[in-house]
C-alpha cells in the first residue's frame, strides 16, 4: 500500500518564472526508506513540501496534478489535516521548536489534535523515549544544543506516531556527531517501528546504507528512481556530483558494482584481493615527531607569518575556558583546515584572527587585514540591491558580476555566500588573512568544489586562507594543512594526508576505505591502479 | 532573568499555585503599612528565593532596583511638603522656594521605595521560578492564540536577539567596519526586520505541520484536551494555601487596621506586639510551603 503518491505534479511558487517540481509522480510504499538525491534548487524541498501540504496551502502559487498523503488530497486537505499521517522535519532546529520547554513541545501537536490528557501525557512519553531525550523533557528548549533541538522537533514530528515522516536537510545544520546520531535514529525508526522515511540529503553517505531507494531529481525532475546501487551506477554517468566518495573511488577505479557504504566497498575490496590493510601498507610513513623545528625555524615562521596567535588563551567570565595556550603559525600563501567537534573552539579561534574578540592572555599579530566570513552569510545583507553590496570588481570576482540587480535575499545560499565573500574582501587593501567559518554548511557536492577552487585562488593571491569546517571531505579537497582542536588547543597540526588519514571520525571516506592511504577518491583509484600493475607482472 | 527549571518546591509546584503565590507576596508587599511588615516581606522573599535555587538573579534584579528606591526616597522627602518633624532646612530653592526636609516625609519615600522593590522582588521570583508554558497552557482555555502568541514571544526573543548580535558581528567584519550614523543603523535595523520576517516564516510553516490549524476545527478552548491531567501535588496545594493565606491575612489586617503605620503628620505606629504577630504570621506563611523537599527534583 503506498503512504505518498504524486501524480504529475508541476509547480511553480508564487512570483517565480520557472517551475520548481515538473511533471513529477512517485509513489513511496509503507516502511519504505527513500532518500531524495539532487543539486541545490533541484526541487526536493519543494516536493516534502507539497507532500506536508504546504504546497500550495502556505506558499501559495500555481500547483497541478495530485498528491494522495494516505487517503488525503492535499487539494483539499491542508498541512493540519496531513499532520495526522506525516509528520515533518526541516532544516533549521530554531526555528521548529516553538514552545519553551521540551514537553511542552511535544504535548503541542497532540494538543492540536484534540488529544485527550492521558493520550498526551501517553505521545510525550512514547516519543521521548523513543527518540531518547526522555532526560530533556523538562529542560528549557533555549538550553538545548542543535542536536538535541532537532531531536526534539523530531519528537514533535512524531508525537502524534505518523506512519510517515517527512525529512528536509535535517542534519545541514548540524555537527557530523549530531548528523549521524539523526540518521541513526531515522534508521532505528525505520527498521523497528516501520515509520516511513522521505529524506531528502546532501551528504547521500551518511544514509544510502540505510535505503531503501534514491530519487534524484534533476531542474525539479525525477531523473532516476531507484536502489542505491543502481542509483549510484546512475549517477557515475549522468550525476557525477551526486556520487559518494566510495562510489567515485570505484567509478574511477574501474571497478562494478559501485558500493553504498565504507563496509561495502571494504568487502568488494578484499573480494577483490586489495585488502585496505594491504592498501595501507602503501601508505607512507608519517614524519617522525623527532623532526620538529628548531626554536629559530620557529621563530622566523612566526616572524614571516600572515597570522600568528601566541600563547591565546579565551576564557569566559563566569564560564568555562574556550582557548587554551593556542599557538598558531598560517604563512602567506597557506590554505588550513581548522577542524575539531563542536565547542572545540574553532569559532572563538577565528573571532579572535578578526579582532572580534580581545584573548584574555597571549597575543594574536596579523600582516594586514583579516577577513572574516562568518557561519551564516545572510547576516551581511544589508543593501535592497546586490550591486549596492559590494563593488563591481568584488561581484565579477566571485561570478556575481551577471545578478547585479537582484535583491541579496532572493539569491540562493550558494550565491548569497560569494556575495558574503565578495562583502568582506571588497577594499583596496587585499587581506593578509581570509577566515572562514563552516562555509559548507548545507551546501552541495558542486558548490562546495566551488568554494575549494576560489579558496585555492585566494591563497595563490598570497592570502593565508584558514576554514573552520566538520568536514573531512572538502578539508582533504581544499586544504593542505589541518589543525585538529580539542578542549581549546591544538591536538594536531600537519600536512592533510597525514591528520586525516589515521583518524577514524576526522578522516575521508577514501581514507577509511584504504586504510589511510588515500584521502580523495582519485588518489585512491590512482592507488588500486598503482597496486593492479605491481601485482600484474608478479602473477 | 529568565525561567531556570531548578529542584524545588516552588519550581515543583504548577504554574497556576506558584504564579498565584508571587502574586499574593506582591498584593501584600502593596498593601502592608508598616516599614517593619515591609522588611520583613522583603526578607521572606529573598530567603523564598534562595529556597528556589534562584537567590543570586533575584537578588541581581533587587542590587538593580536598590537605587531606584533610594531616588524615590530622595525626590519624595525634597517634594512632599508633609510632616512635622524637621530634619534639615535648605532655605529658599527657586522656584520651589523654601524647603523644609522632614523625617515623616523621609519615612514615607523610604517606604514607598521598599514597596516598589519588595515587588520588584516577587516578580523577578515569578519569572525565574514559575514556567511559562505550564501558565500558558492554562491560559489557552481562555485565549488560544494570545497564550501561544505570548509564548512565541517568549520563545523567539532570544532567538531574534541573538540574530541580531550576530548580524552586527557579521557587520564588524566589512573592510570599512559597516559605517556608522543613522544609515548605517537603519540597514542594521532593516537587516535584523528581514531576518525576523524569514524567521516568522519559518514558524508559520512549523505551526501548520504541528497541526495548529486543526485546533480550530477539533480542540475547543475549555474542551478536554485542555484540561490538565496532572492530579494536584502536595507543593501545589501548599502554595496555593499560603497564597490564600498571605492575601486573606493581608486583607485582614488592611480592613481592621492590624500593625497599621501612619506617617503624616507624625510618625505613629501599632503597638509592636502587633506589628510582629502580623510580620511573623506573613513571613510564616510565606515560608512554609518552602520546607517540604519531597518530590522536587525536576
Amino acid at each position: 500500500m503506498s503512504l505518498l503518491r504524486l501524480e504529475d505534479v508541476t509547480y511553480t511558487y508564487a512570483g517565480a518564472r520557472e517551475p520548481s517540481l515538473r511533471r513529477v509522480s512517485l509513489e513511496v510504499g509503507e516502511g519504505e526508506f527513500v532518500v531524495l538525491a539532487g543539486a541545490s534548487a533541484s526541487g526536493k524541498s519543494t516536493l516534502l513540501r507539497a507532500a506536508a501540504g504546504l504546497v500550495p496551502h502556505f506558499h501559495g502559487g500555481a500547483f497541478s496534478g495530485r498528491v494522495l498523503v494516505g487517503d488525503l488530497d492535499t487539494r483539499a486537505h491542508g498541512p493540519a489535516d496531513i499532520s495526522t499521517v506525516a509528520g515533518s522535519l526541516f532544516q533549521d532546529p530554531e526555528t521548529q521548536v516553538v514552545l519553551t520547554t521540551v514537553r511542552a513541545e511535544l504535548a503541542f501537536p497532540l494538543e492540536n489534535r484534540g488529544h485527550s490528557p492521558a493520550e498526551v501525557a501517553r505521545g510525550v512519553e512514547e516519543a521521548a523515549l523513543a527518540l531518547g531525550i526522555a532526560h530533556l523533557l523538562d529542560r528549557p528548549t533555549s538550553e538545548l544544543s542543535g542536536g538535541e533541538l532537532q531531536r526534539v522537533a523530531l519528537g514533535a514530528a512524531l508525537a502524534g506516531r505518523p506512519p510517515l515522516v517527512l525529512l528536509d536537510e535535517p542534519t545541514s545544520q548540524l555537527d557530523p556527531v549530531a548528523g549521524d546520531e539523526l540518521i541513526w535514529l531515522l534508521r532505528r525508526l525505520n527498521e523497528e517501528w516501520g515509520t516511513t522515511i522521505v529524506l531528502a540529503e546532501h551528504r547521500l553517505e551518511r544514509c544510502l546504507a540505510a535505503a531503501d531507494r534514491v530519487v534524484a531529481l534533476v531542474d525539479g525532475r525525477v531523473a532516476c528512481d531507484a536502489p542505491p546501487r543502481d542509483f549510484l551506477a546512475w549517477a557515475g554517468t549522468h550525476a557525477p556530483s551526486l556520487q559518494t566518495p566510495a562510489a567515485r573511488l570505484f567509478s574511477l577505479a574501474g571497478l562494478t558494482p559501485p558500493p553504498t557504504g565504507v563496509k561495502d566497498a571494504r568487502a568488494a575490496l578484499r573480494a577483490a584481493g586489495r585488502d585496505a590493510r594491504a592498501l595501507a601498507a602503501a601508505r607512507p610513513d608519517a614524519p617522525d615527531p623527532g623532526d620538529r623545528p628548531s626554536r629559530r625555524e620557529r621563530r622566523r615562521r612566526r616572524r614571516e607569518a600572515a597570522l600568528s596567535l601566541e600563547g591565546v588563551w579565551h576564557e569566559r567570565r563566569g564560564g568555562r575556558t574556550v582557548l587554551r595556550g593556542v599557538d598558531l603559525q598560517l604563512a602567506p600563501g597557506e590554505l588550513v583546515a581548522l577542524m575539531g567537534r563542536n565547542g572545540a573552539g574553532k569559532s572563538t579561534l577565528l573571532r579572535h584572527a578578526a579582532g572580534l574578540m580581545d584573548p584574555t592572555r597571549g597575543r594574536v599579530r596579523a600582516r594586514g587585514r583579516v577577513a572574516l566570513l562568518l557561519q551564516h552569510p545572510g547576516d551581511y545583507l544589508l543593501a535592497e540591491r546586490v550591486d549596492d553590496e559590494a563593488s563591481p570588481e568584488a561581484l565579477a570576482a566571485v561570478g556575481l558580476a551577471d545578478l547585479t540587480d537582484r535583491h541579496p535575499r532572493d539569491l540562493s545560499g550558494g550565491q548569497r555566500q560569494r556575495l558574503a565573500l565578495a562583502i568582506v574582501l571588497d577594499s583596496p587593501e587585499p587581506p593578509a588573512v581570509v577566515a572562514l567559518d563552516e562555509p559548507t554548511r548545507g551546501m552541495d557536492r558542486a558548490t562546495k568544489a566551488e568554494l575549494a577552487a576560489r579558496l585555492r585562488a585566494l591563497a595563490a593571491g598570497g592570502a593565508a586562507v584558514i576554514v573552520a569546517t566538520h568536514d573531512p571531505e572538502f578539508a582533504a579537497e581544499a586544504a593542505e594543512r589541518v589543525v585538529l582542536l580539542a578542549d581549546g588547543r591544538p591536538v594536531a597540526d600537519g600536512p592533510a594526508a597525514e591528520v586525516l588519514a589515521g583518524g577514524w571520525y576526522f578522516a575521508t571516506e577514501t581514507a577509511r576505505i584504504t586504510g589511510g592511504a588515500a584521502l580523495l577518491p582519485a588518489d585512491g583509484a590512482a592507488l588500486l591502479g598503482r597496486r593492479q600493475r605491481e601485482e600484474a607482472p608478479a602473477r | 532573568m529568565r525561567y531556570v527549571r531548578r529542584a524545588s518546591p516552588l519550581h515543583a509546584a504548577r504554574a497556576a499555585a506558584g504564579a498565584l503565590w508571587c502574586c499574593a507576596a506582591g498584593a501584600a508587599a502593596l498593601t502592608a503599612q508598616h516599614p517593619v511588615v515591609l522588611c520583613a516581606l522583603t526578607a521572606a522573599i529573598l530567603a523564598s528565593a534562595c529556597a528556589s535555587g534562584v537567590g543570586r538573579e533575584v537578588a541581581r534584579i533587587g542590587a538593580w532596583m536598590a537605587p531606584w528606591a533610594l531616588v524615590i526616597a530622595l525626590i519624595n522627602v525634597l517634594v512632599v511638603r508633609e510632616g512635622l518633624t524637621v530634619i534639615a532646612r535648605l532655605g529658599g530653592v527657586p522656584p520651589f522656594g523654601q524647603i523644609d526636609l522632614t523625617l515623616e516625609g523621609l519615612v514615607y519615600g523610604l517606604m514607598f521605595g521598599l514597596r516598589l522593590l519588595t515587588v520588584t522582588l516577587a516578580f523577578s521570583l515569578f519569572a525565574c521560578a514559575v514556567d511559562p508554558d505550564d501558565l500558558l497552557r492554562g491560559m489557552r482555555r481562555l485565549s488560544l492564540r494570545s497564550a501561544l502568541g505570548a509564548t512565541l514571544a517568549v520563545r523567539l526573543v532570544p532567538v531574534l536577539a541573538a540574530d541580531a548580535r550576530r548580524i552586527d558581528e557579521a557587520r564588524r567584519c566589512r573592510p570599512d567596519g559597516g559605517g556608522g550614523g543613522v544609515r548605517a543603523r537603519m540597514a542594521l535595523l532593516r537587516s535584523v526586520a528581514s531576518n525576523a520576517l524569514d524567521r516568522a516564516l519559518d514558524v508559520a510553516a512549523t505551526l501548520e505541520v504541528r497541526g495548529f490549524g486543526a485546533a480550530r476545527s477539533r480542540a475547543r478552548p475549555g474542551s478536554d484536551a485542555y484540561r490538565s491531567l496532572r492530579p494536584w501535588s502536595r507543593h501545589d496545594i501548599a502554595f496555593a494555601v499560603s497564597a490564600l493565606a498571605v492575601a486573606g491575612i493581608a486583607v485582614a489586617a488592611g480592613l481592621t487596621g492590624f500593625g497599621g503605620f501612619e506617617t503624616y503628620p507624625l510618625l505613629d505606629g501599632a503597638p509592636p506586639a502587633q506589628v510582629l504577630a502580623l510580620a511573623g504570621a506573613l513571613v510564616a506563611a510565606l515560608l512554609l510551603p518552602h520546607i517540604d523537599r519531597r518530590g522536587v527534583e525536576p
